[in-house]
């Protein structure tokens, strides 16, 4: 799950990192009141508005901008809300701006890099730590491996202080600033392991002239396998940032994800619903989503699978692989049936059932009456797919 | 001879008498695999006979812990049923009573308790297999998991996959071609897991039963070219591979915790093209994978 910036920011302060001032704003009133609050208070000539919205590289989008007084505050945050911005990140549709995050501004030193997650080849965390702040960490290790330093954590024992300074050497800092970052990134990585983030990444992490060591941005994402401990979480959730499609299909409990191809196609496992939408490509065709059912593949997910396949006016053809197994085939062949019947479904389907009594399910499915297409094996529901495609 | 399980194998199931437990349990006895103890904290003295909806064909002695499990019915391996809160220390504990062949099925576990039940497995030199994952099969003589025991057949290809229905597909295609399976290992498809690609190449490596090897790989984290930098230096049997997502998009996560390409990283291409020069048969299509074994041992 990912959250904003501002909300990133409200959790890490929770856990002693020294993040910048900062007040919500949903409307230029509430911009240009949080402007002036922040002018009362800071002794900086600017403030900075952000737009807030999950996704990176905002600032070369036009959604971080400085204002020197309330009324200026004012007139970004109308331009702002209500637009929609588009970044490397939020693919070419963009994503629509709704909250701003007006901040205390800064007499930034230097900008460095901080993250935190993951590192799957040593099933570690690892803490990185860049020279080169507001750079994509990906492009840094790629082309200037020296300016980023890999600390591997220990699960066991945590991250230790001598790591710590290690990493505050290397960013070059020395007095005040040099134990500022230390316990910035204790504190880090403290709130890390204690909300099940899957990634804290500071982007830049910022050195004042005065001293002072902060993050000016915050990006966390959580381990959603976690977020049964963290139930508050859940309020953090911005539904406005997700597909539409993808949060109805999590009502019904599908795992859903809405591609831009002519196919559709309902599967159960991850790993062969991935590899259907491989095989619909080779077929000729597209895939218009990834969906996994599920084992169970039970008559209502199969109804509802249905559905939200139906809703993309894009599907041509629909290729549905269940790998039965265990689950009787007539049973989900009876599922097919009924939600066929039901929803009123006149595209052609492609069937494929494999496992007990498949023989009897592919009978039912010919004798249906309706527009579904019984494949006997991978390779006949490619073909087939082929075929309803020129047809 | 065959990898982690076999005849031999004396199985523990841990969260025996949940719904998911007793229902695979009753599965695993009636494909003939040796349950000697079943373990669920607070129902130990009890012999277990399954429940309403899925009765047992033999019953099974419960234990309130692994320990006891081991003691008294001398296993040897166990499977995680336990649910996802539970499973990490469920994985620990059975590290910490001895037993070597620790096999998890439960999905979604919180990586930060995966990340520590991983290091305690590890410095208990016992072998994890999973989460989130099928689980290991040896044909005709244990199955320990989930899998539709008889889409399988004994022979001498080796099955590795981090899908679950796919693995089945590609064990499917190879009975049907009339090549049996020496062991299928499912690892899962979370992003810390405790048998990776390397590891199972390694046992099928050593192992005198197996002529090939199924590798079936998916987007995300970079294990299946760490297998193939291996392969390529000292693994000598024909290896058929294939990758699932390669029309999956970037920073979109398909069903599995660890699918997902992210900053560039994990895609199919590139594990496509260190297999490939690690003289794997890739496969572009899962429906190919039986007949590509029969090519690549000379068969067809």
């Amino acid at each position: 799950m990912n959250i904003h910036e501002y909300q990133g920011k409200d959790i890490l302060r929770k856990f002693g990192v020294t993040v910048p001032k900062g007040i919500v704003a949903h409307s230029p009133e509430e911009a240009k009141q949080a402007a002036e609050q922040l002018f009362e208070e800071q002794t900086s000539p600017v403030v900075v508005v952000k737009a807030q919205i999950h996704a990176g590289g905002r600032g070369k989008a036009g959604g971080v901008k400085l204002a020197k007084s309330p009324e200026e505050a004012y007139e970004i945050a109308s331009q702002m809300i209500g637009t929609t911005l588009v970044t490397h990140q939020t693919g070419p549709e963009g994503k629509e701006v709704r909250r701003l995050l007006v901040e205390e501004g800064m007499n930034i030193d230097r900008e460095f890099y901080v993250g935190i997650t993951l590192d799957r080849a040593t099933s570690q965390n690892v803490l990185m730590i860049s020279t080169e702040g507001g750079m994509e960490i990906e492009k840094v290790a790629e082309e200037t491996p020296e300016r980023l330093l890999k600390i591997q954590v220990d699960p066991l024992f945590g991250l230790q202080g001598f790591q710590a300074r290690e990493a505050a050497f290397f960013l070059g800092l020395e007095g005040e600033q040099f134990r500022s970052a230390v316990s910035f990134i204790m504190s880090l990585y403290k709130a890390y392991t204690s909300i099940d983030a899957a990634l804290a990444e500071i982007n830049p992490l910022v050195v004042t002239k005065e001293g002072r060591v902060l993050a000016l941005d915050a990006k966390i994402n959580f381990d959603s396998n976690a977020l049964y401990r963290h139930k508050d979480f859940l309020e953090l959730r911005d539904i406005t940032e997700e597909d539409p499609f993808e949060v109805e299909a999590s009502k019904s409990n599908l795992n859903y994800v809405r591609l831009d191809g002519n196919v559709g196609c309902m599967v159960n496992g991850a790993g062969l619903a991935m590899g259907t939408m491989d095989i619909i490509q080779l077929a000729g065709g597209k895939p218009a989503n990834f969906l996994d059912v599920g084992g169970g593949a039970s008559p209502q997910t199969v109804e509802e699978g249905f559905k939200i396949i139906l809703s993309d006016k894009n599907v041509k053809a629909i290729l549905v692989n269940i790998f039965g197994g265990i689950v009787r085939c007539d049973r989900v062949a009876g599922g097919i049936i009924e939600a066929a019947k039901k929803i009123g479904l006149n595209l052609p389907v492609i069937v494929r059932l494999e496992g007990t009594n498949a023989d009897i399910a592919q009978k039912m499915l010919d004798e249906s009456g309706l527009n579904l297409i019984a494949a006997d094996g991978l390779k006949d529901a490619a073909q087939k797919v082929t075929e309803a495609l020129s047809a | 001879m065959s990898v982690l399980v076999n005849k031999d194998t004396r199985l523990c199931v841990q969260g025996i008498t949940g719904g998911e437990g007793t229902f695979h349990t009753s599965q695993i006895l009636e494909y003939g695999t040796n349950v000697v103890a079943g373990v669920t904290p607070g129902k130990g003295g009890v012999l277990y006979n399954g429940n309403d909806r899925d009765s047992f064909c033999r019953p099974v002695p419960v234990f309130n812990t692994v320990k006891e499990a081991v003691e008294k019915a001398e296993a040897n391996t166990t499977v995680i049923f336990v649910p996802a809160a539970f499973a990490a220390d469920a994985i620990m504990e059975a590290a910490d009573a001895g037993l070597k062949v620790i096999i998890c099925i439960t999905e979604g576990i919180p990586v930060n308790d995966m990340m520590k039940a991983y290091a305690f497995v590890k410095s208990k030199g016992a072998v994890l297999v999973g989460p989130n994952c099928p689980g290991v099969i040896t044909p005709g003589e244990a199955k320990i998991g989930i899998m539709p025991g008889f889409i399988h057949k004994k022979g001498s290809i080796g099955v590795v996959s981090r899908s679950g229905t796919l693995t089945y597909e590609a064990v499917h295609q190879l009975t049907h071609v009339g090549l049996g399976q020496s062991t299928c290992i499912g690892i899962g498809g979370d992003p810390v897991i405790g048998t990776r690609f390397l590891d199972a190449v390694k046992m099928f490596a050593k192992d005198d039963e197996t002529e090939g090897l199924v590798m079936i790989g998916e987007i995300g984290g970079s294990a299946e070219e760490e297998a193939a930098e291996y392969i390529k230096k000292h693994f000598k049997k024909p290896v058929v591979g294939f990758i699932a997502g390669r029309t999956a998009p970037p920073g979109r996560r398909m069903g599995h915790a660890g699918a997902i390409v992210s900053g560039g990283k994990g895609t199919a291409e590139e594990k496509i093209k260190a297999m490939e020069a690690a003289g794997i048969h890739v496969v572009e299509s899962p429906a190919d994978i039986g007949e590509a074994m029969m090519k690549a041992l000379g068969r067809s």
